[in-house]
């Protein structure tokens, strides 16, 4: 009797704005969202794009041990755990950004001598990782009802060694890419929330993922729209 | 003429300041903001109007509006910092602009001060217990918050025990305080709730449905069997009733209400009042 509200929707992102001329038309893949799937946390979701998956619980604002409590907002503690093995230095560092970039978007001052806990599980991994976790992490905190002064997305561009810029890369392209750059955009002015390269690149070259990246985030905000209007829709 | 006003007062694109009357009763994203009517007027069609000194301060109007939660004040516009429908209630009488408000799905609570809810006492230290709210926070209770107590009549009230109080103190700030007494001294139907029963949780949007003034949810199901019910605004709910399946039948439907649409439930009541 779970309220499960599945929305699919095929996106397509040109980008036609200083690509490279060589560069052929970029698509972001199939995306679904499924929201409010577990029992326990206070609010859940489950991103796919593509075929990778990642399914984030989120808890909060609840009771905060002393020697973590912050005494003017809340303790924002994001755990990522990979689908097989013990956690490692990859998931720490990923975990840093993903709560960087919810610090700068939950109003943790409402909140304070709290803890909202962010758990996210890798289902499967086929490329845009991180982006996929992010996506999955501002769905849950929608669903959770925690408040933030606006909503994030995360879009991954990668850079192969002719210069073509390909968007939401498969772990095929991300392994044969010479650079691949992740961002996190929020939804008031699709500001830079955070950013994660590796590889290299020119500097006209960030900037032209970073318009592309922005360009993308536009369908992403649209799909959240979507969805959460089709999951108010049904009450 | 007036409803020129929802021009888009921002030109950045895809962010606008949408008049918070166009999408009432629409589903509202955090980050949206939300012009009250008074600004409307102000950022008429044309943007920069430049509009001289007034040294009659009566003669811009000025509509008192209460932000309710999910919204909150950004410079002089709304906020949307919930995801839901957006809500508006008049004011009853007199001045004021009236509420507004977003209505969301949430499972867990925030102590406000004024709610009545169910506790669960977890520890008795010297005069006050520590009951837990499903909050941060375990609020506090005084021994002396109780009808008739005194430093020699104290109630008696164990670990373990179920409370029905309501909120005295609950910000962000300081721990939340409960009574179980009005103002005026009585207790009014709040303190420590019986014996048997079944304690049971649902989320925050079906109490306030539940608790709505006419609610068929609550006529139907009283009309299926004698019962006893408390309804706590941090989503728990207390049902009694006079045999154990009785009681579990009641849970079962309370907790199915929120997903079925009022045919079914029809459905299941009149299937109910034949067995």
């Amino acid at each position: 009797m779970e309220e499960e509200m599945h929305t699919d929707a095929k996106i397509r992102a040109e980008t036609g704005t200083g690509s490279s001329p060589r560069g052929p038309g970029c698509s972001l893949r199939h995306f679904a969202c499924e929201q409010n799937l577990l029992s326990r946390p206070d609010g859940s979701a489950s991103f796919l794009q593509g075929d990778t998956s990642v399914l984030a619980g989120v808890y909060g604002p609840a009771e905060v041990k002393v020697s973590k409590e912050i005494f003017n907002k809340a303790t924002l503690e994001v755990i990522l755990r990979p689908k097989i093995g013990l956690p490692g230095v990859a998931e720490k560092s990923r975990e840093r950004l993903i709560r960087n970039t919810c610090e700068a978007v939950v109003l943790g001052t409402l909140h304070p001598r709290t803890s909202i806990t962010v758990v996210l599980q890798v289902v499967s991994d086929a490329g845009s990782l991180l982006a996929c976790c992010l996506n999955a992490a501002c769905m849950a905190l929608v669903d959770a009802g925690v408040p933030m002064r606006a909503l994030f997305c995360g879009v991954t561009c990668a850079l192969d060694s002719d210069g073509t810029l390909m968007l939401d890369p498969t772990s095929k392209q991300e392994k044969e890419a010479r650079a691949v750059l992740t961002f996190a955009l929020d939804s008031v002015e699709r500001k830079l929330l955070m950013s994660s390269t590796k590889g290299l690149y020119s500097d006209a070259e960030l900037q032209q993922c970073l318009a592309a990246a922005q360009a993308a985030s536009q369908h992403v905000f649209r799909f959240y729209r979507e969805s959460l209007q089709r999951r108010y829709s049904k009450s | 003429m007036a409803e020129a006003a929802s021009v888009a007062a921002e030109s950045l694109a895809g962010s606008r300041a949408r008049a918070a009357r166009t999408v009432l009763g629409q589903v509202v994203l955090p980050g949206e903001e939300l012009l009250l009517p008074e600004q409307e007027d102000a950022e008429g069609p044309g943007g920069a109007v430049e509009r001289p000194l007034s040294l009659n301060a009566g003669a811009r109007s000025r509509v008192r509006v209460v932000c309710g939660p999910g919204l909150r004040r950004c410079g002089d516009r709304l906020l949307v910092t919930k995801c839901g429908r957006l809500r508006h209630k008049e004011p009853g009488s007199g001045s004021g602009g009236g509420v507004y408000w977003v209505d969301s799905q949430q499972k867990r609570y925030v102590p406000v001060k004024g709610d009545h809810v169910i506790g669960i006492v977890t520890a008795k230290s010297g005069d006050i217990f520590k009951v837990d709210v499903g909050g941060s926070e375990p609020a506090s209770l005084s021994y002396l918050s109780f009808e008739g107590a005194t430093k020699r009549n104290r109630p008696n009230v164990q670990v373990g025990d179920l409370i029905y109080g309501q909120f005295v103190v609950a910000n962000k700030d300081m721990e939340p305080e409960m009574v179980c007494i009005d103002s005026c001294g009585r207790a009014n139907g709040m303190g420590v709730i019986g014996q048997d029963g079944l304690l049971f949780k649902v989320t925050l949007g079906l109490i306030r449905k539940l608790l709505a003034p006419d609610c068929e949810i609550i006529q139907e199901v009283g009309k299926l069997y004698p019962l006893e019910i408390v309804f706590g605004m941090n989503g728990r709910i207390w049902v009694k009733a006079k045999t154990i399946q009785q009681t579990l039948i009641l849970a079962n439907i309370l907790e199915a209400c929120e997903h079925m649409t009022s045919d079914q439930r029809k459905q299941i009541f009149s299937r109910l009042a034949e067995s």
